[in-house]
């Protein structure tokens, strides 16, 4: 991955602190992994970015190696890699998710 | 490109040998599917830790042959 990407990578993840790497953007997400996150977000009412990967193939691609991940999308919180949809998922059902961002001290509609 | 369901059973099977895999088809088309997975492996781990077990267990292939393998991993 080159440095470029790192950067922005770096600089997406600090400056936002819930960043959501996704296909498409939170308005129209364009795969269905993505947009299940975005309206979990939404739903929670937390404010995110939304990276569209689409827009970047070396994006696309380096996040996976950044995250050593290899799916999209991929949920940051305070720098910190939460998971993708199906972690998140789980985590929303189960209620981790809101004890997540309480501890990260993130708002969102309690 | 798609895998068929064997396949990623053998895949995960080889890499957690104790593993109980349920895998089903979500779309019919052999490249949407699901997995639940089983494994003593995964105890301690955190769930970041468990999907990539199995992510790494299908070798490269999950976001290239694989489009969409929803993952669930319990101990």
């Amino acid at each position: 991955m080159d440095q470029q990407i790192k950067d922005l990578i770096n600089s997406e993840i600090t400056n936002n602190n819930v960043c959501l790497f996704m296909k498409g953007t939170p308005d129209a997400p364009q795969c269905g992994f993505s947009m299940a996150i975005s309206n979990m977000l939404k739903i929670l009412e937390v404010n995110y970015k939304g990276v569209n990967v689409l827009e970047n193939q070396s994006l696309r691609e380096g996040i996976k190696e950044f995250s050593d991940w290899p799916t999209i999308p991929q949920l940051y919180i305070k720098k910190e890699f939460i998971g993708g949809c199906d972690i998140v998922k789980e985590m929303y059902e189960n209620g981790e998710l809101k004890k997540v961002l309480e501890s990260k001290e993130i708002n969102f509609k309690k | 490109m798609a895998m068929d369901l064997k396949e990623i059973e053998a895949l995960i099977k080889e890499a957690l040998p104790d593993a109980k895999i349920e895998i089903q088809d979500l779309a019919g088309d052999g490249n949407h599917y699901s997995a639940t997975v089983t494994s003593a492996e995964f105890s301690g781990k955190s769930k970041i830790e468990q999907h990539k077990i199995v992510y790494n267990s299908l070798k490269g292939k999950m976001g290239n042959e694989l489009h969409a393998l929803a993952i669930k991993t319990k101990e």
